[in-house]
């Protein structure tokens, strides 16, 4: 993708960066602080992504270091409520898609705690942080799935608001970051149509049927709103992110495409909006909506909502119940190790 | 010092800011340094690169083409791993 901005300043960039490629190479031409933030700034404003061993601010590192190992705890911690119903999936080939979706999630952990790397910080950090209950993860996934049509609502709304922020992220400013969400936003589309999918199949079905995919869409619609966070006006990282280009969207912005996009999919299911309050808005050529319930919100993102602490508690489990392999990959190595040398001192 | 005794190199470039390093050739060399300055003179003559990897041939572990049946295959009969498996009606828009 070619930035018309590129294009325009090209020359200037090609000499920019012949000059100063790396952290090294600046210090060697001893700026100072301010002078490497200008030229930090000057890439950024020209579309040039950061890249792991250019010089940055330290805020930037910490704030890319925040947003990503977030984004990466989701999606692990997002397994879960779809994991559990993978041996309740109703039939052979719901399980292997369902399973297959869950496999995804992982990768997509893998590829963002590896980009996180990038930046100078261990895993085990990253992952201390989350089940010490320092680093945070979207708390959608603090809602319980309850039933197979909450495998739908969640792969067709949450995955969708996922894919709506991420595709936003493809243009982020740091090198690894944006290439790691064009990676996920290729696997991503599958997981929001296998859930609607799922929600058609429900709602073309028996009363019954129509009625679970109802309630499975009344319980995910405004958690998946708030999965955007804050208002702007409310949101404590934004107005840095944004002149950063970590976020190129913000998050009131993000939110009306996703209402706006999920509106006529709520009406071809046929069933009721949950937004009473949601109208076409001819002039502004948007949905007006409703207000999300904040409080409901905060309260959930600190610590109360119905699953935060069986996610957590679930994940260390994980963890140390894996703690064997890992040994034992460890003693294998240093078997194999042992080996060699035992060979080439016999020969 | 004979050509025999240096070491291949595998040389990676990064042409463009924001874009993945790719494989661009190898060259020998004595070392890691002098590597990336032999990559530099030969391969990024006309501005192909804004950055250079060099990587020991004998550090990367390559998968072999007579694996690809235990390596690649298992995904060709999980077409709902596609986003195409799933019929997804115009009047929803794209997902
Ligand atoms: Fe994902
Ligand atoms: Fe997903």
């Amino acid at each position: 993708m070619i930035h018309s901005v590129d294009l325009y300043s090209k020359n200037r960039i090609i000499k920019v960066v012949n000059i100063l490629t790396t952290g090294e190479e600046m210090t060697k031409y001893n700026k100072s602080e301010a002078e490497l933030e200008a030229i930090f700034q000057q890439k950024i404003d020209s579309e040039q992504k950061i890249e792991p061993k250019d010089w940055m601010p330290e805020a930037y590192r910490k704030n890319l270091i925040r947003q990503m190992s977030q984004h990466a705890h989701s999606e692990i911690i997002g397994m879960q409520p779809e994991g559990n119903f993978i041996t309740r999936a109703p039939s052979l080939r719901r399980k292997t898609v369902l399973l297959s979706k869950v496999q995804d999630e992982g990768g997509h952990g893998l590829y963002l705690y590896s980009a996180t790397e990038t930046l100078g910080i261990e895993r085990s950090e990253l992952i201390s942080a989350l089940q010490s209950g320092q680093a945070k993860y979207a708390s959608i996934f603090n809602y319980p799935a309850q039933t197979w049509g909450d495998m739908g609502a969640i792969g067709w709304l949450v995955d969708g608001a996922a894919i709506v922020n991420q595709v936003s992220l493809q243009r982020t400013s740091y090198g690894p970051y944006a290439r790691g969400m064009i990676r996920i936003c290729k696997e991503e589309s599958f997981h929001q149509r296998q859930g609607y999918v799922i929600m058609m199949e429900l709602a073309k079905g028996t009363p019954a049927q129509k009625q679970m995919a109802q309630d499975s869409l009344n319980r995910f619609y405004w958690p998946s709103l708030m999965m955007f966070g804050p208002h702007d006006s409310e949101s404590a990282h934004s107005a840095k992110s944004m002149k950063w280009k970590i976020k190129r969207e913000t998050n009131d912005d993000l939110r009306q495409k996703f209402i706006d996009q999920t509106a006529p999919q709520i009406a071809y299911l046929g069933l009721e909006h949950p937004d009473k309050d949601l109208v076409w808005n001819e002039e502004k050529g948007q949905h007006d909506s409703g207000e999300i319930d904040w409080e409901e919100f905060y309260a959930v993102i600190n610590g109360n909502g119905h699953s935060n602490r069986q996610r957590i508690q679930h994940h260390v489990k994980a963890h140390e119940e894996g703690a064997w392999v890992r040994d034992a990959m460890s003693e294998y190595k240093q078997k194999k190790l042992q080996r060699k040398i035992n060979a080439e001192t016999a020969a | 010092m004979s050509l025999e005794k240096l070491e291949l190199f595998e040389v990676f470039l990064r042409s463009k800011r924001g874009l993945d390093h790719k494989h661009a050739g190898s060259l020998h060399a004595e070392d890691k340094e002098q590597a990336l300055e032999y990559a530099r003179d030969v391969y990024t003559r006309r501005s192909e690169g804004v950055s250079i990897w060099v990587v020991r041939s004998n550090d990367i572990c390559a998968s072999q083409e007579d694996d690809s049946d235990s390596f690649f295959d298992p995904s060709d009969d999980k077409p709902y791993r596609h986003a195409t498996y799933y019929d997804i009606p115009k009047e929803v828009g794209t997902m």
